[in-house]
């Protein structure tokens, strides 16, 4: 292993994560005069939505935005994941092979998002997937073309998404909204004066999906497969249907990536981490930015980003002037919320032999009997594995209306080696600490 | 897009530059990249580095996940299968 402390840094700012929100923070707040170090523990910049297909380029925006990072000096290091924090300044970043210690005065939140994945009977066969994660695989060159796929789930990601892969030459027969045809009804009447440019999207999207039929109502109960998916069981709630398909992309939702925000106590709200017209945190000198302070799409998580650079700079004014357009983003992120929440039917998707913590093969029979998130790490080991229960916890605070557990590091996944390194530094700085 | 050659489980698979792992080893039709600690089989679901089910050994050092990580020539890939 090569030495934890082998390689230091400073910056006057670090944002952490080069998704939308993270590209613009950083080069809102470089454009203002700070030193900037952005990571992202990909290889790619512009997170998950920007990701360009294989031989493609990245979309026109997010080309804009890395060309003003770059040209504001931005120092930009990919496939660099931060994972744990010593206090009072000192991050630790596994690069590589290589771990990192960062030195931060000022510190940008912008680790994004992930899918929220429900259990039901048949969930953990291969090429039942995340609907976003199915995206994010071709467009790295996972093969679709003549596949035949049913999307089921809810929101606008189940069309992008359909539309995306009709486009990669996959055969979407089925696409399952389980919102019902009412509630879909009400937002388009309310989408209209809300953003007009968004209703045009979602038009535009239905016209490639001709041949898909689209089932507001539906949701999947179980999928079938020795080896791997051969087919699908969905309902709306009185009959049900079976499809043959080769994959399943599944899209309830997504979650805020909150395991940065706890391990830095991070004071928390229902949609995500707290923050203020600024977009401070509750934490002295971190900001916050997009998806992790609630859900509100790439628009909003744009606009957070630059207020927090600005703000970050300590260039208010400026920041001040995007409140308008942050308001009215997270109005219509709000209505967005309201018409595709999930339906309690599925709560009980999952039988008693349904594994829920994929890591651990832990079952529903043996979570139910648990109380909450701490007995049933202690009695099952549910969470305790690869994934740390970004998995199953999420999952359970839908099925359980459990909280999540208190976080340690690692705030990310990383090698035992780097690990090493970094519980040492922490166990010296507590030590120090003590009277 | 020039191409690359990678070994999966020993055999010789040429796959264009800038695919990731778990693409290639769908587009060698491997059905589980690894078996769960009961012996199911399992392969990609987040495709973002989160899940840790696309779990394989890359060039002899076990558990990568492989959806973040982009093929390179002569690289070994072994699943659990
Ligand atoms: C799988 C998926 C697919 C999606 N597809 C679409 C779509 O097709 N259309 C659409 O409109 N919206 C899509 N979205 C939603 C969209 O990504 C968000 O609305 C928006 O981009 C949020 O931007 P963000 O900057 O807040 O977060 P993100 O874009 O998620 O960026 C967060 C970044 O932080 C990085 N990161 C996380 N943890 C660390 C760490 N510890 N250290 C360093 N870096 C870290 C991640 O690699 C990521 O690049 C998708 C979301 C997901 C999760
Ligand atoms: S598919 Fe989830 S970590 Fe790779």
């Amino acid at each position: 292993m090569t030495d934890p402390c082998a390689s230091e840094r400073d910056g006057d700012l670090v944002v952490l994560g080069g998704g939308p929100a993270g590209l613009a923070a950083a080069a809102t707040a470089a454009e203002d005069g700070l030193r900037v170090l952005l990571l992202d523990s990909t290889p790619w910049l512009g997170g998950p939505i920007w990701r360009p297909g294989p031989g493609a380029t990245p979309p026109r925006v997010a080309q804009r935005w890395l060309a003003r990072a770059d040209s504001a000096g931005v120092t930009i290091w990919p496939q660099a994941t931060a994972f744990a924090a010593c206090p009072p300044d000192v991050l630790h970043v596994e690069r590589g092979r290589d771990v990192c210690r960062v030195r931060w005065k000022q510190m940008i939140l912008a680790v994004g998002a992930h899918e929220l994945f429900l259990p039901f009977p048949g969930w953990t066969l291969p090429n039942v997937m995340g609907a976003g994660g199915l995206q994010l695989l071709v467009k790295s060159g996972w093969p679709v073309r003549g596949r035949r796929v049913v999307v089921a789930g809810t929101g606008p990601l189940l069309l992008a998404v359909a539309a995306y892969l009709v486009r990669q030459g996959a055969h979407v027969s089925d696409i399952l909204e389980q919102a019902s045809w009412s509630a879909l009804a009400q937002f388009a009447s309310r989408l209209a004066w809300l953003a007009p440019s968004k209703l045009w999207q979602a038009a535009t999207l239905q016209t490639r999906l001709l041949r898909t039929r689209y089932r507001p109502g539906c949701w999947p109960v179980a999928a079938h497969g020795a080896d791997r998916l051969d087919a699908v069981t969905f309902t709306d709630g009185t009959r049900r249907w079976t499809r043959d398909c080769d994959v399943l992309a599944c899209a309830f939702g997504l979650v805020p990536q909150l395991r940065w925000p706890g391990l830095l106590h991070c004071r928390l709200t229902p949609r995500g981490v707290w923050v203020d017209d600024y977009q401070r945190t509750s934490c002295d000198r971190v900001w916050a930015a997009g998806e992790i302070t609630g859900l509100g799409g790439v628009d909003l998580a744009l606009v957070e980003g630059q207020i927090a650079g600005h703000a970050a700079a300590g260039n208010n004014l400026a920041a001040a002037r995007w409140f308008a357009r942050r308001a009215r983003l997270q109005r219509f992120a709000a209505q967005l919320d309201r018409c595709f929440q999930l339906r309690t039917e599925l709560r009980f998707l999952p039988t008693p032999e349904t594994v829920v913590c994929r890591c651990e093969d832990v079952t529903w029979r043996a979570i139910e009997a648990c109380s909450d998130v701490r007995a049933a790490k202690l009695y099952t080991r549910c969470g305790m594995g690869s994934c740390q229960g970004r998995i199953c916890q999420t999952a359970l605070q839908f099925l359980q209306n459990w909280s999540a557990d208190h976080v340690r590091p690692p705030a990310a996944p990383v090698r035992v080696g780097s690990l090493a390194g970094a519980d040492q530094e922490h166990a010296d700085a507590e030590r120090t600490e003590l009277p | 897009m020039t191409d690359l050659t990678i070994r999966v489980n020993g055999r010789p698979l040429r796959v264009p530059t800038g695919l990731t792992v778990a693409a290639a080893l769908a587009m060698a039709d491997v059905p589980a990249f690894r078996r769960s600690v009961h012996g199911q089989p399992r392969s990609a679901l987040c495709g973002m580095g989160i899940c840790a089910e696309c779990r394989v050994t890359i060039d002899g050092l076990a558990h990568q996940r492989s959806c973040v990580v982009l093929c390179r020539e002569a690289m070994e890939v072994v699943t659990d299968d």
